[in-house]
């Protein structure tokens, strides 16, 4: 599976410095709406296969990050390019609007 | 065709699916994106039955899940689009079915139990829609952890705002309860909980009128209801707890209330013979997940009653 664990020390090489496009969940096992969106974001990671990687993040477990994009409510999904963060979605969202996020985010330049 | 579609899977929703399954009712729940309801927004939940240590809400409704599809029941966890449950010739063999959409997908019933409860209700404030999920939230279990050692307001006087309260204060600097009146709804062994937690203070009849801040919450203009004189005042996070809003507007023909609560008949009927409901976007004065739950069942079984006394009058017969 495309799915991996993203973590504070892997952030820079795994997301930041990485050739594909990477949508990253933001998450923690006590938050319901998470669960939700999890299912999700496994069948993405299997639809996008070769074009976007997708990470998981506990947030719990890794404050700094976290911190530095700001994140304040969770699930939050962040797609990043070239390293840069380019495309937020905050709460549950459909399968829908996040396949519109993630194909904008590859048709963006 | 189903014998009975549910709209809804919260505790009212999956109580009913368990329910009808059981009865040998074909059962579909469109439970939603947000399946589980806002029991999926709590944590520990002490006060449904048969848990003597209490159990996280998203647990309970994830086995909730489990027991309405081990017993047959569908689900798809899409929200609905758009419902159709007018049935011009009544009961008679003319009639059509109800029919709900999911989208482009369609699908159809001998009956419906209504179960799309309430969705937290916001301030409407300016700088408030903006800033939802930076710094503004109305989910203090899933956001809590984003404001260690910061400073919140928790806007409300229920029981929903004092467990807020209370679970922000294991992690925040300082909690203030703001409420617009000057004693609180919620019950005694919440208050008196929130009273004796240190870091929480109360600012009574009191109400934001703005949301502040750069990308994120920084302040709040805080009105005194009484004196009507305004201030800024720093802040970190807002969490409203002020209430919900009964999920029925896509139910044409359903009869509300003047709140838009959905108007119950004779047990758990709406005003459309085959059409039940059951939970909170009907119940306002209890909205606790075991009452919930009960209505589920108790809707189920009037679902139940009437098929087995209209069903073949009405043409349709299960597959």
């Amino acid at each position: 599976m495309a799915d991996f664990a993203a973590t504070d020390q892997n952030f820079q090489e795994e997301v930041l410095k990485s050739q594909l496009p990477v949508l990253v969940d933001f998450w923690a096992p006590w938050c319901g709406p998470c669960k939700v969106v999890g299912p999700i974001v496994e069948e993405l990671a299997k639809e996008y296969e070769g074009k976007i990687r997708v990470g998981k993040m506990n947030v719990d477990e890794n404050p700094m990050v976290s911190g530095q994009f700001g994140i304040m409510s969770i699930p939050t999904l962040m797609v990043f390019k070239n390293g840069q963060p380019v495309k937020t979605t905050i709460g549950a969202q459909g399968k829908d609007t996040l396949k519109k996020m993630i194909d904008e985010a590859l048709a963006a330049s | 065709m189903y014998d009975v579609i549910i709209l809804g899977s919260g505790p009212a929703g999956l109580t009913a699916a368990i329910y009808t399954t059981r009865a040998n009712l074909k059962t579909l729940v469109i439970a939603g994106l947000k399946w589980g309801g806002q029991l999926q927004l709590t944590s520990l939940v002490e006060n449904f039955p048969g848990f003597p240590e209490g159990i996280q809400g998203p647990t309970l409704m994830e086995n909730m899940r489990k027991q309405a599809e081990h017993h047959g029941a569908e689900l798809v966890t899409e929200d609905f689009t758009k419902a159709d449950f007018s049935r011009s010739a009544g009961l008679g063999k003319a009639s059509k079915p109800f029919t709900v959409w999911v989208g482009e997908k369609e699908y159809t019933s001998r009956s419906v139990i209504i179960a799309s409860g309430a969705d937290a209700r916001w301030l409407g404030v300016p700088g408030e829609k903006e800033r939802i999920g930076r710094g503004v939230s109305s989910c203090a279990t899933c956001d809590a952890n984003f404001f260690k050692n910061k400073n919140v307001f928790i806007v409300g006087g229920g029981d929903s705002a004092m467990e807020e309260a209370l679970v922000l204060a294991n992690v925040a600097n300082s909690v203030s309860i703001i409420h617009r009146r000057d004693s609180l709804r919620a019950s005694e062994i919440m208050q008196k909980r929130a009273k004796e937690n240190k870091k929480i203070s109360f600012l009574f009849n009191s109400a934001i009128t703005e949301v502040k801040g750069e990308g994120r919450v920084q302040s709040a203009i805080v009105k005194n209801c009484e004196t009507g004189e305004e201030k800024e005042m720093p802040v970190d996070g807002i969490f409203v707890a002020i209430g919900h809003i009964p999920n029925t507007k896509l139910f044409e023909g359903i009869d509300l209330d003047e709140q838009g609560y959905i108007k119950v008949q004779n047990h758990y009927h709406t005003n459309v013979p085959g059409v039940f409901t059951a939970g909170d976007v009907h119940d306002r004065s209890y909205r606790q997940a075991i009452t919930a739950a009960g209505f589920g069942a108790a809707a189920a079984l009037e679902a139940e009653r009437w098929l087995s006394l209209n069903g073949e009058e009405s043409g349709f017969v299960a597959n």
